[in-house]
């Protein structure tokens, strides 16, 4: 067993979910899963439909709770905490980046990075717009950032999701699918946008994808299958950015 | 973003913007609802008011008389030493005209009492008008006028002449006035059963809206009354009035205790008209509550449509750090947002239809059918309730909002 440790981001011990607890059609969606990710990894989530990897990130996201096992987010235990403080933890400590309806369409891009600043403090001021529109500026939206969220293309809705799951400076950013939506070329630059907030805040982001080619770029490569961990390893061998043309089937 | 506004208002109003139509069709129906409730209320209140006055015109609000005389029969005192019980049937005195006893210092008590701003002493019973061949049998009322015409609102029933009685003077209605031929300045005998006669002068002619009293009521001096009915120095009745005319009954009871004369409320006196004050009040509040439960269930519908609809970013709020209390209150916002602006825009388009009543509903004469109450209360009422109401409308939607998994809801 590890020692806590600051550099842990996470830790999981002998996670397990079951739905449907209790009656005929109970089945068990992960069985027992064990996952460490360091400060400023960069890790790809990857596996078939079906394999719990939504339902891992969901429990790692504090959204939803395992029926076994245990769960430190930077060294902090969740099994005892209550709604409200999950709520509080989930809000300083993780950032999340979805596949769709990643922003709310009633406020602009810049409103929208500052939602979750503006949850937390309970009324707006003068320094999450500008922590907003710095975070703005690193994606590259600043000419659009009084715009609805609906008039932005998918590639930028991800990069102010992307901003918005930074704002608070989480320790780890999950993204479920954030480039499933888009064309390869906005996918790229969704991706490259997360490596560099990688590199240069050291934020930890673990990734769910379907798309191999995006793994290949990752420093590690997590799979699932059938709710258990296939195989865990460092991917010695990451692509870099530009390298389209490969693709691994 | 207004930084005076915390996160909830201003999620709550960017919902409320985004759904526009949902938004403008719920408060027009809000509106609607209050409207007829401000018109309703305005109306019958006013409506009340109206007939209260009325009522209260021509009635004193509480009346002193003496205490009714007893037939006490003195047989039996021998029996009962002898341990015997005996059963006799009395029969019922008839009441003659009789005076209260001491009635001046009955009256200085009364008006030492707080709440009774008026007690006039008054000195009525029956008699005949006769002129020449014609007779009329009228209803005598001896009145001191300084004190009697603040109690009734007589003067304002006068229609030539004055209210302000003398002893040679004789107020009578229209109707009796033409029965007799007469007009003002004219003579009028008058006689009474107990003997008393007099020949006064019309010196004022009222119109009380009844034909019944205009043909049987006349005032007369209070002096010239006690001589014509034999009750010189007496006064039959005291009649009073206190500050709030609903408190008279509690009022009348006081006086009875201390007093141990028979004391009438106008309530106890005009239970029927209590009953339909009261039937019209709860047709009223029936009203109020049907329509406060159509508002209820259309701004709850709405909300309920709202947390469906927006499931995926109360999800994504949820995931981004936004508590369920704070979901909670973002919902129950919308729900008193919506009653509360429901309200404004219906108490204005209430007022209107008052207005345009006011325009329609009208005497002959062009005189408003009956004056109705702009009471400013009403307005701020209905915006509270409308409030409170969108509020716990609001509660099952935005505990339902509040409950959702966060992880189902982005899901979908």
């Amino acid at each position: 067993m590890a020692e806590y440790n600051d550099a842990l981001t996470l830790r999981l011990e002998g996670i397990r979910k079951a739905y449907g607890v209790g009656t005929p059609a109970e089945t068990e969606v992960l069985h027992g899963i064990d996952l460490i990710l360091k400060r400023g990894e960069f890790a790809a989530l990857i596996g078939p439909s079906g394999s719990g990897k939504s339902t891992l990130l969901n429990i790692i996201g504090l959204l939803d709770q395992p029926n076994q096992g245990k769960l430190f987010i930077t060294g902090q235990p969740t099994e005892l905490l209550k709604d409200i403080e999950l709520t509080r933890l989930r809000a300083s400590e993780i950032g999340f980046i979805f596949q769709f309806h990643n922003l709310l369409p009633a406020f602009t891009a810049l409103e929208n990075v500052m939602l979750p600043r503006l949850a937390e403090l309970g009324h707006p001021d003068d320094e999450m717009r500008l922590i907003a529109a710095e975070l703005i500026e690193k994606v590259g939206l600043t000419p659009w950032k009084e715009h609805k969220s609906n008039d932005l293309s998918g590639g930028q809705q991800q990069r102010v999701a992307i901003a918005r799951a930074l704002v608070m400076n989480p320790a780890l950013v999950l993204a479920d699918e954030p480039t499933g939506n888009l064309d390869t070329k906005s996918a790229d630059s969704v991706f490259d946008l997360m490596r560099e907030m990688n590199k240069t805040n050291g934020t930890t982001f673990l990734i769910v994808t379907h798309d191999p080619r995006l793994a290949q770029r990752c420093d590690r490569i997590i799979e699932m299958v059938d709710g258990n961990i296939a195989s865990d390893k460092e991917n010695l061998n990451v692509l870099k950015i530009g390298d389209n043309n490969t693709h691994i089937s | 973003m207004n930084p005076l506004f915390p996160f909830e208002w201003i999620v709550a109003t960017r919902f409320m913007r985004e759904g526009r139509m949902q938004t403008l069709l719920i408060i027009g129906g809000v509106a609607l609802g209050v409207s007829v409730i401000v018109f309703i209320s305005a109306l019958i209140s006013g409506l009340q008011s109206n007939l209260f006055r009325r009522t209260l015109d021509f009635q004193a609000q509480i009346v002193i008389l003496p205490p009714e005389e007893i037939a006490r029969p003195l047989r039996g005192l021998n029996n009962q030493k002898a341990n015997k019980q005996e059963s006799v049937l009395v029969q019922a005195r008839a009441q003659r005209l009789r005076s209260i006893d001491q009635w001046q210092k009955v009256r200085d008590q009364l008006l030492l009492m707080k709440n009774v701003t008026v007690v006039a002493p008054v000195v009525s019973g029956a008699g005949f008008v006769i002129r020449a061949d014609a007779n009329r049998a009228i209803t005598l009322t001896g009145i001191e006028p300084e004190n009697y015409l603040r109690l009734i609102a007589l003067k304002d029933k006068i229609i030539a002449g004055s209210a302000n009685v003398t002893s040679s003077d004789i107020l009578v209605g229209i109707e009796l006035a033409k029965d007799m031929g007469v007009s003002m300045g004219d003579k009028l005998t008058l006689r009474t059963a107990s003997g008393g006669t007099a020949t006064l002068m019309i010196s004022g002619i009222f119109d009380f809206g009844n034909k019944g009293q205009n043909q049987r009521a006349v005032y007369v001096a209070f002096r010239t009354a006690q001589s014509l009915l034999n009750l010189a120095g007496g006064a039959s009745s005291l009649e009073v009035n206190v500050a709030d005319p609903f408190s008279a009954e509690n009022i009348a009871q006081d006086i009875q205790a201390q007093t141990g004369l028979k004391v009438e409320s106008w309530i106890a006196t005009n239970a029927q008209f209590f009953s339909a004050l009261a039937a019209q009040s709860m047709s009223n509040t029936i009203i109020r509550f049907f329509v406060g439960l159509t508002a209820a269930l259309g701004i709850a519908s709405v909300l309920v449509v709202s947390v469906v609809q927006k499931s995926k970013e109360i999800g994504l709020l949820r995931a981004t750090g936004t508590s369920r209390q704070q979901v909670l209150r973002i919902f129950l916002l919308q729900g008193a947002l919506m009653g509360l602006m429901g309200s404004i825009v219906g108490s204005l388009m209430g007022w209107g239809f008052l207005m345009l009543w006011r325009g329609i509903a009208k005497n002959a004469d062009g005189t408003p059918l009956f004056v109705i109450n702009f009471d400013p209360m009403l307005f701020l009422y209905a915006a509270l309730g409308a409030t409170v109401v969108g509020t716990l409308a609001a509660m099952f939607p935005a505990l339902r909002a509040a409950r959702l998994d966060p992880a189902v809801a982005i899901r979908g």
